[in-house]
């Protein structure tokens, strides 16, 4: 948990972490870092421990090699990969929001803009039971968001939500971002809508295969092998869409062990 | 003012000359604690960690007489070791419903052994099966409601965060809150309530104390406090029903509660769920 130097911006790091649980190595020396205002993404793979590596670095998993960091009096707010209330409780979204946080920041007005700011205020008195999937996770975000986080870590943010939902997720994300200046990671499936959100992509199948800007990891031959040809130039298109030219290719990548990917 | 207090007080302590009075005040006081514990025990689907837990307290009533304690003090340290018991195991190679079957009938079998060995006592296995609740003291009165308010005292403290932890525990865990701690200490209430319900309503009763109200109470509510509001009614209606019932048909009084209980929830499922 002690990082002797830590950049003042770095919000959260993981230093050559290995995971394994009941004997099972699930993660092997692992690193990322995330620091304020940044939008990094996971990738990779089912079973290639993206969830795992979340819950190490919110301290939910104890690793059993390397080091973690958390800035001290971080504010987390955290988005998990599914939500079951069991169909027993009755919850109305509002009650909900107030579950997780101090009371003085779960006031009535302050819930009302949480879920304004995500785009949802017209469901405050409806039954989380009855809201539908995209509507959960919004609320879900709502509740990381009352808490005033530094950092906001969401496990798979778009799950069960249709196409359209997806991009306007990601760009209310993006927004958050953008207007919070929080540092965001994210766990992610859907390569296409994430790689044009995100800073910096980390490519994992239980050791990190290549990290970077999302366009150098999609030509990243171990990205490609991953995930097939046609994936990956037709992810590479996107950052066409937001005008970059970047020529730095070179800066990251650099593993290869020569581990083949399909565990 | 003072005399007005004087004549509360011995109005109180008249009534309590009455076995009826005693009796109602006894079950509402249970039906009181039972309910937002039993709320959670819904919620969190352990209604048969609950029935596991009462099993255990024919043994804990049989060592309290063969060390010549209160049997209620015996039952509860018997029902906390199980409790605990039951919370470390958890999640090993068995299912939790094969493990709480384990302890129920294990307990169960073993509490009846050292009953039988016990000398000179006979113990009054119908009254601990199915409660003695006409039978129960001023004192035992007292004690229940001691112990209820301190039940929902520390589950006062307690809400928030087993409230969170019950809805997602990672999440919870993440916003700070020391989940083994909340559960620990909610199985810990659990055992407690079961061992002053003995009296009442019996080892066989006690668990649909816990469930049957907060069943009904769900259909007409919309937040987790409108639904241990109700079960608490609830609760305190079935024990109502039941004791009309024992005086008017000469039923056991323990059962009758219970039938009572059971009465309401089938009418409330004729309710859609708010």
């Amino acid at each position: 948990m002690n990082n002797p130097n830590p950049d003042k911006n770095l919000l959260a790091s993981a230093e050559n972490v290995g995971v394994s649980i009941s004997g099972n190595q699930i993660l092997l020396d692992v690193s990322l870092s995330v620091s304020e205002g940044e939008v990094v993404t996971i990738v990779g793979p089912n079973g290639a421990g993206k969830t795992t590596l979340v819950r190490a670095v919110l301290g939910l998993v104890r690793p059993s090699e390397g080091k973690l960091y958390r800035r001290p009096g971080l504010s987390i707010g955290y988005m998990p990969q599914k939500l079951h209330i069991d169909p027993t409780m009755p919850m109305t979204v509002n009650r909900f929001l107030a579950l997780g946080v101090p009371a003085k920041l779960a006031g009535q007005g302050h819930r009302k803009n949480a879920l304004d700011e995500v785009g949802v205020g017209h469901i405050s008195n409806s039954q989380m039971h009855n809201i539908s999937g995209g509507e959960v996770q919004r609320v879900m975000l709502a509740r990381a968001l009352l808490r005033d986080p530094d950092f906001l870590v969401l496990d798979e943010p778009v799950q069960g939500v249709d196409i359209t939902g997806q991009a306007d997720l990601y760009r209310l994300i993006r927004n958050i971002r953008k207007s919070r200046g929080v540092g965001v990671l994210m766990v992610s499936h859907d390569l296409h809508v994430v790689m044009a959100e995100t800073d910096r992509v980390i490519c994992l199948n239980r050791h990190v295969c290549c990290e970077g800007h999302p366009e150098t990891v999609s030509k990243h031959p171990e990205f490609v092998q991953m995930f097939g040809e046609q994936v990956a130039s037709s992810i590479a298109l996107y950052p066409h869409h937001h005008d970059h030219h970047h020529n730095v290719h070179g800066d990251v990548c650099n593993d290869t062990h020569g581990d083949n990917h399909d565990g | 003012m003072f005399m007005a207090m004087f004549v509360t007080i011995r109005t109180v302590i008249t009534m309590m000359d009455d076995f009826i009075i005693r009796a109602l005040m006894a079950g509402m006081g249970v039906a009181l604690a039972a309910a937002p514990l039993g709320a959670f025990v819904v919620w969190r689907r352990m209604a048969y960690f609950g029935g596991a837990i009462s099993h255990t307290a024919l043994l804990g009533v049989a060592l309290g007489f063969l060390l010549g304690i209160n049997p209620i003090i015996g039952v509860g340290l018997v029902s906390v070791v199980a409790a605990l018991m039951l919370l470390g195991y958890r999640g090993r190679y068995l299912g939790n419903d094969t493990l709480l079957g384990i302890i129920a009938h294990g307990s169960l079998a073993l509490g009846l052994i050292v009953a039988s060995a016990v000398e000179g006592v006979r113990v009054d296995l119908m009254a601990f099966l199915f409660g003695d609740i006409l039978s129960v003291s001023a004192a035992d009165v007292y004690f229940i409601w001691g112990g209820c308010a301190l039940v929902i005292g520390v589950l006062g403290f307690l809400y928030k965060p087993l409230l969170a932890v019950t809805v997602h525990s990672e999440l919870a865990a993440v916003e700070g809150v020391n989940v083994r701690l909340v559960e620990t200490a909610f199985v810990l209430l659990l055992a407690v309530v079961v061992a002053l319900s003995i009296k009442v309503v019996g080892v066989l009763l006690i668990a649909s104390m816990l469930i049957i109200p907060a069943a009904s109470a769900r259909s007409f509510s919309s937040t987790p406090e409108r639904m241990i509001v109700l079960a608490a009614v609830m609760g305190v209606i079935s024990v109502g029903i039941g004791m009309g019932a024992s005086l008017e048909f000469d039923w056991p009084a323990g059962p009758a509660i219970v039938v009572g209980a059971t009465a309401l929830y089938i009418i409330s499922s004729f309710k859609k769920t708010a």
